[in-house]
Parts: C-alpha cells; sequence; structure tokens
C-alpha cells in the first residue's frame, strides 16, 4: 500500500491526500526545479562544511599548542585548543544531522500514505491447537493428579531463595568470631582518653592559647597518620574529624556533659548527623554550624542541638581537656555514634 | 511579518538560537559575578591624635566615644590595627545600611586616614598588627599544601575555588578572586563577622602564605579545559544544561517538526 512516488515525476500524484480533511500544501521546491537545485546546493554544502570542519579539527589538534590561551570577551582566558576543538566537532556532527533533516524536509517526498495494518490476533485454529495442548500437557505430566509432588515442588521453590537473605547478611557482618559487628563499628571512633588533638593537613598539636575567642580549628586526632596509613582507607578519618571553636565561657548555654569545654573551647564532630556532610562552615558570631547540604544548622553554644534543617540529632560533643605538657586532648570517645543514624540505633 | 516567518524557517536558525542561548546564560551570569574592593598602609604619634580625630567624627557613634561599644556597633578594643585597615579598607566599615552583613564597596577614607585609623584604635589596646609587605609575600609558598589547607580550612564557606557562598539568615561568605594577600591575612587573624578567627598558633604565617599562594594561583588561573562557568562545579554545568542547552533541544525539535515551505 506505499506509495512512495519519486519527487519529480508525476506531478499530478503531488498534492494528493489520502486523508481527505488534510489540506495539503506544496513546497517551493515541489514546484519549482530552480528551488530544489538551491535546496540541494544548501544540502550538499552543510555537508561539504562538516568535511571542511573535520579538517580543521585535525590541523588544529596537530598544529595548535595545548597551554594557548585565547580571551574571549565576557568569558575570559580560556584554552584555544578546547575551544577550537569543541566548536569544530560539535558544528561537524551538528551539520551532518541538520543538512539531514533538511533534505528530508525539502526532496524527499512529501505525500501522506497510509499503510493498511493486518490483523492483530491469532488465527481462530492455532489459538485453539494452543490450548490443546496446554491441556495435553497438563494431563501427560500429571500435575493435577499428584498432589504430594506439586505441593513438595511448590514448598522448595518458596524456600529456595531464603539463603541469599543469609548472603546480603555476611555483607554487613563477618562471621569471624572476634570481629567487631557493624553496630561497634559505626559507634566507636579512634578518640581516646589522652589522644591529643591536632590540626587537620599540618597534624599540629593544639595548646589552648593558640586558639583565640571565635576561633575554629578543624581537628583530627594525633593516632590519625598512623591509622589511616594501616588501613589504607580514609574511614577513621570519615569518623574522627572534629572542630574545636572558643567562645566566650559565658555563650555557653548547655553542653552535652559537664565540663566537657576547655576555658571556652568546645569540641564538635565535624560529620552532620543528617546524612553525614562534614561540616566547618561556623558562625562565630552566632556559634551556629550550617551544613552546605540540606541546611541542617547546628548551636554549638547549645550543646550542639539542631536549630534548622533535616537533622534529628544533636551534633556529638567530644569532652576534652589538656595534657601535662599542656596540648588539648580528648578525655574519652564520643558517648555517641557520630554522623547519620542507623538501623540498629533505632 | 511574512519576512520574519521566512527567515524563520531558515536552518541556520536552530544554529543562532543555540548560540544566543549559550552566549545569554554564561554572559548573564559573568556580567553578574563580577565585583568587589581595593587596599592601604603603616603609625606615629600624630598618626594616631588624626586617627582619633577621624574615628570620633566617623566611628564614635556605633563603636561609642572610647571604643567600648554600643548597641548599635560592637567594641574595638582589642580587634588591633589588622581589623580595621581590613574593615574600613575594603569599605565594610563605615556602613552603609544595618544588614544580613556589612557589604564591601568603594573606601570611604583614603590610605593615610586608614592607617591613622588603624594606628588610634591599636593605641587603645593590643590586637593583631596590620601584616607587613615580608608578611604577604607568598613567593617561595607551597601552592599545593596551599590547597590542602584551603580545601581542609576555609572551602566549607569560600567554596573550593574561592567563589564565596551562603551562610544563614541572609549572609553569605564573600568571593576572593579580587582579595588582597593583606586582606586575607588580615581577614584570618580577625574574623571579621561570621568568620571564625584562623591563629597563627594553629596556622601559623607559613601556611596563611600557602593559601594566599593558592587563592592567587586561582586569581590568575585561565581555563584550559573552556569556559569554566563561573567555576562552581556541577551546579552551574546542570543549569547550563537544563536552560540553555535544553532550550536549544526543544528549538531543533521545533524546527524539524515545522513542514517546509
Amino acid at each position: 500500500m506505499t506509495d512512495l512516488t519519486p519527487h519529480g515525476s508525476e506531478p499530478a500524484k503531488l498534492g494528493y491526500s489520502p486523508v481527505a480533511d488534510v489540506p495539503h500544501v506544496l513546497r517551493v521546491s515541489d514546484t519549482d526545479p530552480a528551488a530544489a537545485k538551491r535546496a540541494e546546493r544548501q544540502i550538499a554544502s552543510m555537508f561539504l562544511l562538516s568535511m571542511i570542519l573535520v579538517v580543521v579539527f585535525i590541523v588544529a589538534f596537530c598544529t595548535i599548542d595545548k597551554d594557548t590561551n585565547v580571551y574571549i570577551p565576557v568569558f575570559g582566558e580560556v584554552g584555544f585548543l578546547t575551544i577550537v576543538l569543541g566548536l569544530t566537532s560539535g558544528l561537524s556532527i551538528l551539520l551532518i544531522g541538520t543538512g539531514a533533516i533538511q533534505w528530508a524536509k525539502k526532496l524527499m517526498p512529501d505525500v501522506e500514505v497510509v499503510q493498511m495494518r493486518h490483523e492483530m490476533t491469532s488465527p481462530d485454529d492455532a489459538t485453539a491447537e494452543a490450548a490443546a495442548n496446554y491441556e495435553r500437557g497438563k494431563d501427560e505430566s500429571g500435575f493435577a493428579r499428584y498432589t504430594i509432588i506439586r505441593r513438595t515442588l511448590i514448598g522448595a521453590m518458596a524456600l529456595f531463595p531464603i539463603p541469599v537473605i543469609f548472603l546480603l547478611r555476611d555483607l554487613w557482618s563477618s562471621p569471624v568470631s572476634g570481629t567487631l559487628t557493624p553496630d561497634e563499628i559505626l559507634s566507636h571512633t579512634i578518640w581516646k582518653k589522652g589522644e591529643r588533638i591536632v590540626v587537620d593537613a599540618t597534624y599540629l598539636p593544639v595548646r589552648p592559647q593558640d586558639l583565640p575567642i571565635g576561633g575554629l580549628v578543624s581537628a583530627v586526632p594525633e593516632s590519625l597518620k598512623e591509622v589511616q596509613e594501616a588501613e589504607g582507607n580514609l574511614n577513621a578519618r570519615g569518623k574522627a574529624a572534629i572542630i574545636l571553636v572558643r567562645m566566650d565561657p559565658k555563650d555557653i548555654v548547655a553542653q552535652q556533659g559537664d565540663g566537657w569545654d576547655y576555658q571556652g573551647i568546645v569540641a564538635y564532630s565535624k560529620i552532620c548527623t543528617h546524612v553525614g556532610c562534614p561540616i566547618a562552615l561556623y558562625e562565630q558570631r552566632t556559634h551556629h554550624l550550617l551544613c552546605p547540604c540540606h541546611q541542617s544548622t547546628f548551636d554549638l553554644a547549645n550543646a550542639g542541638a539542631v536549630v534548622f534543617g533535616p537533622a534529628a540529632r544533636n551534633m556529638p560533643q567530644l569532652p576534652i581537656g589538656v595534657d601535662s605538657e599542656g596540648y588539648l586532648i580528648a578525655m574519652d570517645d564520643f558517648n555517641q555514634p557520630i554522623g547519620p543514624s542507623f538501623w540498629e540505633r533505632g | 511579518m511574512k519576512f520574519l516567518a521566512a527567515r524563520r524557517r531558515n536552518p541556520l536558525v536552530a544554529l543562532g538560537l543555540l548560540l544566543f542561548a549559550l552566549v545569554a546564560v554564561g554572559g548573564g551570569y559573568a556580567a553578574i559575578a563580577n565585583i568587589q574592593p581595593a587596599q592601604a598602609s603603616a603609625s606615629s604619634q600624630t598618626q594616631v591624635e588624626e586617627g582619633k580625630r577621624l574615628y570620633l567624627a566617623g566611628c564614635s557613634s556605633c563603636h561609642g566615644m572610647a571604643a567600648q561599644g554600643t548597641g548599635n556597633g560592637p567594641t574595638l578594643l582589642g580587634v588591633g590595627a589588622a581589623a580595621v585597615d581590613f574593615q574600613v579598607s575594603t569599605g565594610r566599615m563605615p556602613l552603609a545600611a544595618p544588614g544580613a552583613q556589612a557589604v564591601s564597596k568603594t573606601p570611604t577614607y583614603n590610605e593615610t586616614q586608614i592607617a591613622a585609623l588603624a594606628a588610634y584604635v591599636a593605641s587603645l589596646a593590643p590586637g593583631p598588627a596590620i601584616p607587613t609587605a615580608e608578611d604577604t609575600s607568598f613567593g617561595n609558598a607551597d601552592v599545593a599544601q596551599g590547597g590542602v589547607l584551603f580545601r581542609t580550612n576555609c572551602a566549607q564557606c569560600h567554596q573550593a575555588a574561592g567563589q564565596g557562598g551562603a551562610l544563614t539568615q541572609g549572609k553569605w561568605a564573600p568571593n576572593l578572586m579580587q582579595a588582597t594577600p593583606k586582606q586575607m591575612i588580615e581577614a584570618m587573624l580577625t574574623g571579621p563577622q561570621s568568620m571564625p578567627v584562623f591563629s597563627d598558633g594553629t596556622l601559623p604565617l607559613k601556611d596563611k602564605q600557602a593559601i594566599i599562594s593558592y587563592i592567587n594561583n586561582l586569581q590568575n588561573a585561565s581555563s584550559p579545559g573552556g569556559l569554566d562557568l563561573g567555576r562552581l562545579g556541577p551546579v552551574t554545568e546542570g543549569l547550563f544544561l537544563w536552560t540553555a542547552v535544553f532550550a536549544a533541544l526543544i528549538a531543533a525539535a521545533v524546527w524539524i517538526g515545522i513542514k517546509a515551505r
């Protein structure tokens, strides 16, 4: 039923619409051979330009130094090579696409066509044969007759997936005795009594007099360096990171434990209790700590209470003091798991 | 408008629309992303006198006749010359209008006047001094270490590429692309507004210089990988995709659907 009249021949066929309600308007290129010729040249030049751009791409790749910059107004200094490669390859594929579409729109046959479809259902005899086959299979296998076999088969099929659940359990709990359970792993950090508090990245120990009021330090335990090297991952860091801030002791409304500060210096976990982003957006005038991920805000002057946002738990506080040499130390590990809640925590 | 209608059907229109969308989004962003201020300099007895005169005329209404602070402004006792130099040379003080935070603008005082004000405030109580030229020289600093320190201590508010970012209640951390080495050291030492203090005890001068060298590197960086879209990371890239690129795709789809004349 397909009627694909070649373009240019049989103009009487053109403009024929099998759908009576749709008025068919002829294109300029259908009626004017000069316009058709123009369209042909236009499309061919798009493809030609695409080829030229590919050549420019190759030449640019071979000749432009990758460190050359070019100044583009508004955008500033950008790498010349990147810009040229991007423009040439992008435009060359775009020109192939626009040329193809232009070809289809202007030169390929522009006639509405109706294609008749055959019946979608199977012939009656085929349907009957399939039904008969099914009935015969049921009889011959005895699925309906051997009740005990049928029931045990259903039982076996139902039980078979259960080991998968045990395999999944293995993902989070080692069967080896003596190893930590996930709950224990999540509940403890490497902070312990007497562990020195050092500046993150430089591992400088901190003395109280180094930290003025309004001061902030992103800190880690002194032993982190070795632990991190021994474990070969950042798990210990991800749990032990803290921030130290100093405020006027008069500003401290509440803490999570009596005397957990040291002369107005308080230490809180750096890991948000919502989904665990590291936070150090501390505003020294409001004592608010803002998480950039979901805007949970904690009040460090008031026991790390949540004052805004989706976090559900206070920011855990680390009790601190000083050692005999006058450096800040942790007085204990956190008394609660740091970071986001998990299933076993309830 | 037959003439215009004819132009619209031109195949180059899709290309033009794409380019227009690219330029409009990128250019629009760049146009609003460039704004910030200048700098100043040193002290003696006449300077302190001059500073006192300027202070009483321009600052005392909020900070008090003896810089003890009032309901409208904090005390300046112990803030040091560094804080005065930072606040006044960036135009944040004197405050133009109350708001979430002081906005940097063209400085009201010239360098001599700023030095006098700083000398006067420093004479009232000891505080951080204005960094010397030696303090602010970062020629031998380790840029890579500066990057590590910046990302550890500063990037949470100022963004990894120093582009600044939002804080709570309308406050914000400023863009650092126009900040001078002196202003950066002063800000770290004195903790202006919401910013915490990064003292020399926990962040030694050598580390501060490393951070400055990292920022200087960013300030002078070109974009070898193409347009940087404000160096805001996936946010602008995503925004660009959802606006300019999708608009171009829709325009292309419309063009494909229009019957040729």
